[in-house]
């Protein structure tokens, strides 16, 4: 049995509305599911209400395409139509928004591109931050060390949980709604002290200089720790922000990794002790050139040398990747059979087109997409995709259906947008 | 015939019966079916062709994106859902998948389910009492 404090049962009630009521509702029948026994409050919360179906499945189900319907049977599993007020938490969106300038680009074109619209004024309405990002540490929702937070999003979860330290376990869309109009989570998981410890150790074998090896590393590990928190012993240089998100996003591709510590660097590791709380580890692995070399080619697996469409920003991309890929492109024209799309958060593209990195990109022919995601693009399956992200590889052939996908540093992808060959190799 | 019986708890209530559809790995949502048709579309996956509708599913734990969710309540909504989830290992996307998709589901089972359930046996799933029978085919 689950107990309620008594505000969360005057939510239950009714006594707050009807909107309330149903997300409580939802929320307890979830904390039952998990056999977790209370919630806890929160006051940080992303929502990924831009990942629903195609619009024509969408039509279907809600013949009109109102957004309060799409809402309350979608987001809030409410048979009736809800109209929500106001969300309690501090709440911004995630990604999977479309960028409104190219509907032309993105699966479900005009039709898509205008119901994601609808959905992002619905988000201002109810009291959403739109920010329409997977990387909502890049733009203003930072939790702090030992937040309780309800993320959505695979590498943000990891980015939120081993490097700030906050506390969410990955939720859905319509539990992250529930709590984004309740302020309550399920009391579970991430969220205590005793599931957050480290359990399978890695050694750091190489320099890990470049962005690609921490890709290369979280791709592997991800596929040989099951549930298991890693903790990555031995680094001998603190990671960058890149280098960060790469292995946050890669390590929740290839597996399920929520959580993990980097002894030295990350806030809950200052030293492998506490890490592991002293607890016996179940399995211990190295990551060197065996290993990488590995990870590498489970990701390559391209059949033609002739590069179609490079796609860069995934996760967003930051605004030191952005200046440099800017700078990579600075007076060169991409081949004309090739497309660049890069994806960034709207924050970042703000500064980019200030700054006149969107300017370079353009120019050289490339694209600089806000608030959308590589896998919203609309591809020809039989095209062959580079790119330099390892979660992109791995989503790419379950969202288009496209299967020849080349992966490596950012130079090489940019060589390839240039030239219209892969010529990448692991050096 | 054989019989089995395991026991766990209920992750979502409900009785259903019918022949199982088992896999030893996680299961997705995003990019794993076609929501019209209920049938599995995902290179690679170890139920590419079969339709899940009417079916009890029997699987490791969910994996993937945080649409897993919506992806199973739209199953539900065309549907094409499944009767049932048997779930080896519980999480946030499994437990929440099972609540909006209004399935029984089951999991903390004395044994792994998906070592001793096999693709067509005939499963009896009685989520409030967390029991699964097993008829061997």
């Amino acid at each position: 049995m689950i107990s309620l404090s008594p505000d969360e049962k005057e939510m239950l009630a009714g006594n707050q509305g009807l909107d309330k009521k149903r997300a409580m509702e939802l929320l307890v029948k979830y904390t039952e599911a998990l056999g977790a026994r209370k919630l806890v409050n929160t006051n940080n919360v992303t929502v990924i209400l831009g990942a629903i179906p195609d619009v024509g499945i969408i039509r279907k189900i809600v013949p009109t395409l109102d957004v309060d319907e799409i809402a309350s049977k979608f987001f809030l599993d409410s048979d009736d139509r809800v109209v929500v007020s106001r969300v309690k938490a501090f709440t911004t969106t995630n990604a999977y928004f479309y960028d409104q300038r190219y509907p032309d680009l993105q699966r479900g074109g005009k039709e898509a591109t205008e119901l994601s619209k609808q959905i992002a004024d619905y988000c201002a309405r109810i009291g959403i931050v739109h920010l329409s990002t997977c990387t909502p540490y890049q733009s203003g929702n930072i939790p702090t060390k030992g937040e309780h937070c309800a993320w959505t999003e695979s590498s943000a979860i990891a980015y939120c949980n081993a490097i700030l330290g906050a506390r969410t376990n990955i939720e859905g869309v319509q539990s992250s709604f529930a709590s984004a109009i309740t302020g309550k989570t399920p009391l579970w998981g991430m969220h205590l002290d005793e599931n957050r410890y480290g359990k399978v150790s890695v050694k750091i074998e190489l320099s890990m200089d470049n962005i690609q090896d921490w890709y290369l590393m979280g791709y592997y590990v991800g596929m040989h720790v099951g549930l298991d928190i890693p903790v990555y012993v031995n680094s001998k240089r603190t990671p960058n922000l890149n280098m960060l998100m790469a292995l946050c996003a890669a390590g929740i591709s290839s597996g399920s990794i929520v959580m993990f510590h980097i002894v030295g660097v990350t806030p809950e590791a200052p030293t492998f002790e506490i890490a592991t709380g002293n607890r016996k580890l179940v399995k211990s692995l190295n990551f060197g050139e065996r290993e990488r070399r590995v990870a590498y080619e489970k990701l390559n697996h391209a059949s033609r040398g002739d590069v179609d469409i490079v796609m860069l920003g995934c996760p967003h991309y930051s605004l030191e990747r952005l200046s440099s890929v800017s700078e990579l492109l600075k007076g060169k024209r991409i081949h004309p059979n090739v497309a660049l799309y890069i994806t960034t958060c709207r924050t970042n593209k703000y500064v980019a087109d200030g700054l006149g990195f969107t300017e370079t990109i353009t120019k050289a022919g490339g694209i600089l997409f806000e608030d959308s995601c590589g896998t919203l693009f609309d591809v020809d399956r039989s095209k062959v995709l580079a790119t330099d992200s390892a979660k992109l590889v791995h989503y790419v052939p379950g969202m288009t259906g496209l299967k020849n996908i080349w992966f490596g540093p950012t130079e090489q992808c940019i060589e390839a947008a240039i030239t219209g060959k892969w010529r990448g190799e692991l050096t | 015939m054989k019989t089995i019986i395991l026991k766990g708890r209920k992750i979502y209530g409900g009785m259903a019966e019918g022949e199982a559809l088992v896999m030893k790995g996680g299961l997705g949502g995003m990019g794993v079916f076609d929501v019209e048709s209920g049938t599995v579309i995902e290179l690679g996956h170890p139920w590419i062709n079969e339709i899940v509708g009417g079916k009890i599913l029997v699987f490791k734990t969910g994996k993937g994106s945080s649409s897993w969710s919506m992806w199973h309540q739209t199953l539900r909504f065309m549907g094409k859902g499944p009767l049932a989830h048997i779930v080896a290992e519980c999480n946030p996307q499994t437990a929440l998948g099972a609540v909006v998709a209004r399935v029984p589901s089951v999991t903390d089972l004395d044994k792994d389910p998906t070592e001793v359930i096999s693709t067509g046996d005939w499963v009896k799933v009685d989520a409030d009492s967390g029991l699964v029978e097993v008829r061997k085919k």
